[in-house]
């Protein structure tokens, strides 16, 4: 869908820049708390080019920041701040560790007659501290996913295993930050869920539970289709931020070749006498090949006991993907591989044409009015939930919305003013551009529709969101 | 065998209260008779006794008749009311013993001219079939005129012959060579001629004679249908290495078919019984038993050809009592010589010593089997046809492989299911009157194997839920398994199912399971589900949230969603909600009052109070409340607050908070 934004259509030569990531450090204050020694507070430094004065100068500025607000409100420091040019995130995920991100406010730039250098307008208010104050902190989630927490990394090799680890780790994950493209979703960090019926969930549930007793090293299974989560095995914030690594990362990752036609993945391996089409995302990508190494990537979940380490193994069968994490201290072989890929693969492959079938029939079912015209997002923080039909297909690199940026800035600032209290409300908003725009809060649920209805009135607007609820959303509670 | 053999092995044993009788001697002759399982004890030709003992005390008799020759055979009629002896091979006398009837004996000549008398059958209590060796004779007798009436004879050279009380049919074996079979059946003074079959012979005999002897036929029902077993022993001239059964079917109507071949994989004597529909081969030698279950598929053999279900077997070791007067209370039980060659095998269950004077019956013992049988699958199919199969299935259920207890769970779920069928269908049968046409349906007959829900919630999900040892990942898969299993067979699953796996959820702190389980609605909505789900909301407070989704699914509880949101102060929620299906009209205003109250908010309570007046505006033209019907018990609040909050609750423009 095109959408012209009414400030680019009053100017057409204006040229519009998107907010962008200007610099992101962490520090801890602890360790250079003398003069001179500021250098050693600094952990991680992007971009690393910058003179290490500068360096020491903005890390200063974030402490002394930090501390002022303190005193104002000792539970609550200070989370961002607004300058004209950008704004900066603070976060302190551990004691004394802190995580900023520096901002650039979008802007436009104006072109000046008579060859005058171009104007430049920031805009200030048109970021949310929500939005990016969920990047900062899932930053930090994904760290923690793939490394564990800072003071592990301390523990084990002081400051120069952590600050290895931090450059490793960060140097690449920078890179997949798409500043411009995120919204409200980040706020959320949610989970989508594949539609599926009782049957076909109970048949793999007795997959999974079947592989696990077979396979008894596996200590977590989850299961995947189309993108969209099934099962969790992991406790739900583990399994938030891994499908979060898992539907951004991996599985573009992946699907892009598949989708270029690249080294043709999908053809069928022949395991006994069952044809599958299983295949490992992580570790080996050919079983057969004698040099394959069988090193999977290690993630960090929450234990009883802290936390426990784990190989995530993501092997998948057409859509249907299954993670199995094993713990870190087995070493895994090829035997194992094999075993795995004999086993997981004939049945993950029938699975996958079930549940395909299934769907299909299921869409069939639910009958004509296939994709509601409605653009709403709805979520449910109780299971993490989230349902858009606002966002396209998500791919490695950009997240396409088919709203306007301005649209889903309102609805940033309509779940700011739901965050601000407990109960249950509604907000109504009409839009410059002729959209309404509905926020509702129900108990744990949020639900945002945008309608493009130009000559709707208050009412209307309300009959029109009223009926979405009575066609999307008559399984669940969900007051009027 | 012997000491090496592991015990609870056999899976054969003698009933352990046979029918004792006086053994056979010089002086007492013994009779089986097939029809009534009486043991006739006949001292002296019956001159110092002659004493019946049947299955129960009811059938057993005691009495005297006078000595006139040797006693070749001896029944008594259905009901034991007319004795039948046969002393020649001419003739048969028969005593009466109906009450109020001459007691003096008559007597019966058969009719076929210089034909012998080969013995002789009762078809019905005043019924009776002579065979002799140049056909049959079947008779009407009248007690009280001491008198039979011939009701239909036919010629036929006979050789032998075999009765199967069962199903009142009579197998002759005619020809020289004795293998070409003809089958009679009896039903209320009718004989009627079953199509004759011939039995293969593994080598034809030249010059012919008697081939097929009466010791390798048998006759008996198995599942419900006519059978003529025949023991066909190897030869070294056939390419047959070993023995076997071949079973010919014998349809009430219709061709006799040969239809299964059981192979013994040995040779030697064999003696058959059928237990349970299991045809169990007793092997002389070796002293063990096979069993054999025709409707077992065996996938690795050719059409109808079976193995032995179980590995070869002894019969149970027996020790048998000392009888008589003079037991000594601590002599020990003397154990019994098994496969004795003393022993006599009768159809269908029967082994009699008429040496030690003992007749037992051959049971199945199922709990064996269990570790026998490794095919898991073929072991279920295999209890499922037994009839005392219950606890043992249930004992299979809880100690395997997980696909090997979906297996499990499929096969009974699919007998419980047929059940649930069948009832169904002759429930609405009977809803719908019993008309003419069909009369003729049945109520379903539930056999052990039917195993619902509540057998296997408490003979297995409950106390394997408990037990320590096992990890609480497999006790929840075999939940979910029986749970897939029943959605699979579409049987509506037990609330108390969905009670345990949240117990053991909850127990085992796995609430994220729960709440996607409930996601996905495997754990079908219900009232009492909703209100559990209730319960924890203390420590599982999501569950606050699936509880409302699932009352609210339930479209039937919406009292209940207004309670949950009283009680959780949610007045205007609870009010909206009650606006929005349509129940505000009826509902209690005291009870919202009450709640608006409670929250000590005068705003909110104004604005249900204003609610509730505006309805009775509209429904009885008057703000008042009825008086006695939903008055609340408050005090008017002070008016002047009302007015500055309904300014306040104008919408403003642009954005608008209800």
């Amino acid at each position: 869908m095109l959408m012209i934004s009414p400030r680019m259509a009053s100017a057409m030569q204006e040229k519009q820049y998107t907010p962008s990531l200007l610099s992101f450090f962490i520090y801890n204050p602890t360790f250079g708390p003398r003069e001179g020694e500021e250098e050693k507070k600094i952990l991680f430094y992007h971009p690393s080019d910058i003179e290490k004065n500068e360096k020491i100068r903005n890390v200063g500025l974030c402490e002394a920041i930090v501390q002022f607000t303190r005193t104002f409100c000792p539970t609550k420091p200070a989370k961002s701040l607004h300058t004209q040019k950008n704004r900066q995130f603070f976060f302190e995920p551990e004691d004394n560790f802190w995580i900023v991100m520096v901002v650039r406010n979008p802007m436009i730039e104006k072109p000046n007659k008579d060859g005058k250098p171009p104007t430049i307008e920031y805009q200030e208010e048109e970021i949310l501290d929500t939005v990016y104050g969920a990047v900062v902190r899932q930053c930090y989630s994904m760290y923690k996913l793939f490394n564990g927490t800072f003071g592990r990394a301390m523990e084990a090799g002081g400051v120069e295993l952590l600050t290895q680890k931090l450059e490793k780790f960060f140097y690449r994950y920078l890179q997949t930050l798409h500043l411009q493209s995120c919204d409200l979703l980040d706020v959320f960090g949610g989970i989508s869920f594949f539609p599926l019926d009782k049957m076909t969930y109970l048949k793999i549930q007795s997959f999974v539970n079947r592989v696990e007793e077979s396979l008894s090293l596996i200590k977590y299974t989850a299961f995947l289709y189309n993108d969209q989560l099934i099962w969790s095995g992991l406790e739900q914030d583990d399994m938030r931020i891994l499908y979060k690594y898992l539907t951004t990362s991996l599985f573009p990752r992946h699907s892009e070749p598949e989708l270029a036609g690249r080294d043709s993945p999908l053809r069928p391996e022949v395991a006994g006498n069952l044809l599958h089409y299983g295949r490992f995302l992580t570790g080996p990508t050919n079983l057969k090949d004698p040099e394959a190494k069988f090193r999977f990537p290690k993630i960090f979940v929450t234990a009883e006991d802290g936390y426990e380490e784990l190989h995530l193994i993501v092997y998948k069968a057409m859509s249907a993907a299954a993670c199995f994490m094993i713990s870190a201290s087995v070493e895994l072989t090829r035997d194992f591989c094999e075993q795995l890929d004999g086993l997981v693969g004939p049945q993950l492959t029938l699975l996958a044409s079930d549940i395909c079938e299934q769907f299909t029939i299921n869409r069939r079912i639910s009958g004509p009015e296939k994709e509601p015209q409605f653009k709403f997002i709805y979520f449910n923080h109780m299971n993490l939930a989230e349902k858009s039909t606002i966002h396209m297909r998500k791919t490695a690199s950009v997240c396409l919305t088919s709203v306007h940026p301005d649209l889903m800035k309102i609805l940033g600032d309509i779940n700011c003013d739901f965050a601000r209290v407990d109960e249950d409300e509604e907000i109504i908003v009409k839009a410059m551009t002729d959209y309404w725009v509905v926020g509702k809060k129900s108990d744990q649920r949020e639900l945002y529709v945008i309608l493009n209805q130009k000559n709707a009135n208050l009412i209307e607007v309300n009959e029109e969101v009223k009926r979405l609820c009575a066609t999307q959303f008559n399984n669940i509670f969900f007051l009027d | 065998m012997g000491m090496t053999e592991p015990p609870q092995q056999h899976y054969l044993e003698l009933s352990e209260n046979p029918v004792q009788f006086e053994h056979a001697s010089s002086v007492n002759n013994v009779f089986f008779d097939e029809a009534n399982k009486q043991v006739f004890a006949v001292r002296s030709g019956g001159a110092t006794g002659v004493v019946v003992k049947g299955p129960d005390d009811k059938s057993s008799v005691a009495f005297r008749m006078d000595d006139k020759g040797e006693v070749k055979c001896i029944k008594f009629s259905i009901g034991n009311k007319i004795l039948a002896v046969q002393r020649t091979s001419k003739s048969v006398d028969f005593i009466n013993f109906i009450p109020d009837y001459p007691h003096t004996e008559f007597s019966q000549e058969c009719k076929t001219k210089n034909a012998n008398v080969l013995g002789f059958c009762w078809t019905n209590w005043n019924e009776i079939v002579f065979i002799t060796d140049q056909g049959i004779e079947f008779y009407q007798v009248f007690p009280d005129k001491r008198s039979l009436k011939l009701l239909k004879n036919q010629s036929i050279n006979v050789n032998w012959y075999q009765y199967c009380p069962e199903t009142a049919v009579i197998l002759l074996s005619t020809t020289v060579q004795g293998n070409i079979l003809q089958p009679f059946a009896f039903r209320n003074g009718t004989m009627s001629k079953m199509s004759k079959f011939e039995i293969e012979l593994p080598v034809i005999p030249k010059p012919a004679k008697l081939s097929l002897s009466e010791r390798d036929i048998a006759m008996a029902t198995i599942y419900g249908q006519l059978y003529v077993m025949y023991l066909k022993h190897h030869s070294r001239t056939a390419n047959s290495p070993s023995a076997e059964v071949v079973l010919y079917h014998l349809p009430r109507e219709g061709a006799c078919k040969k239809s299964h071949v059981l192979k013994l994989n040995t040779t030697g004597k064999f003696a058959l019984n059928i237990v349970d529909n299991l045809v169990v081969v007793h092997h002389q030698s070796s002293q063990t038993s096979l069993i054999f279950d025709i409707n077992l598929k065996e996938p690795d053999c050719a059409v109808n050809t079976h193995q032995p279900v179980l590995p070869a077997r002894s019969i149970h070791p027996y020790r048998m009592p000392l009888a008589g007067p003079a037991v000594v209370p601590s002599q020990p039980p003397v154990p019994c010589q098994l496969y004795s060659s003393s022993w006599s095998v009768f159809q269908p269950d029967i082994i009699i010593s008429a040496s030690e004077g003992y007749l037992w019956y051959l049971q199945v013992k199922l709990h064996p089997t269990v570790n026998l049988l490794q095919d898991k699958g073929k072991l279920m199919d295999f209890l499922l046809r037994r009839r005392d199969c219950k606890m043992v299935i249930l004992s299979v259920c809880s100690q395997s492989t997980l696909p090997v207890v979906a297996t499990v769970f499929d096969k009974l779920n699919q007998v419980y299911k047929e059940y649930l069928e069948a009832e169904q269908s002759y429930t609405v049968a009977m809803e719908s009157g019993p008309s003419r046409g069909s009369a003729a349906q049945k109520r379903p007959v539930r056999t052990q194997a039917v195993i619902d829900q509540s057998d296997m919630y408490t003979h297995v999900l409950s106390s394997f839920t408990e037990r320590k040892e096992v990890s609480h990942k497999f006790v929840i898969a075999v939940l979910m398994e029986y749970i897939r299993s029943l959605n699979q067979h579409q049987i509506t699953v037990q609330h108390y199912l969905y009670e345990l796996v949240i117990k053991t959820l909850v127990q085992h702190n796995l609430f994220y399971m729960l709440h996607q389980f409930l996601q996905y609605h495997v754990l079908s909505d219900s009232k009492p589900l909703a209100c559990l789900l209730l319960s924890l909301e203390s420590t599982y407070p999501p569950a606050h949230q699936l509880s409302l989704d699932m009352l609210k699914r339930l479209s039937t509880a919406n009292d209940e969603i207004v309670e949950v949101l009283l009680s959780k102060q949610q007045v205007l929620g609870a009010l909206r909600f009650i606006r929005s299906v349509g129940g505000h009209d009826n509902v209690s205003a005291r009870k919202f009052l009450d709640a608006a109250r409670q929250t000590g908010d005068q705003m909110l309570f104004y604005t249900v109070f204003r609610s509730f007046q505006q309805r009775n505006q509209r429904l009885r033209g008057s703000p008042a409340f009825n008086p006695g019907e939903n008055k609340p018990r408050v005090h008017s609040p002070d008016g002047k607050l009302y007015q500055n909050h309904r300014k306040l609750m104008k919408p403003t423009i642009g954005g608008l908070k209800i």
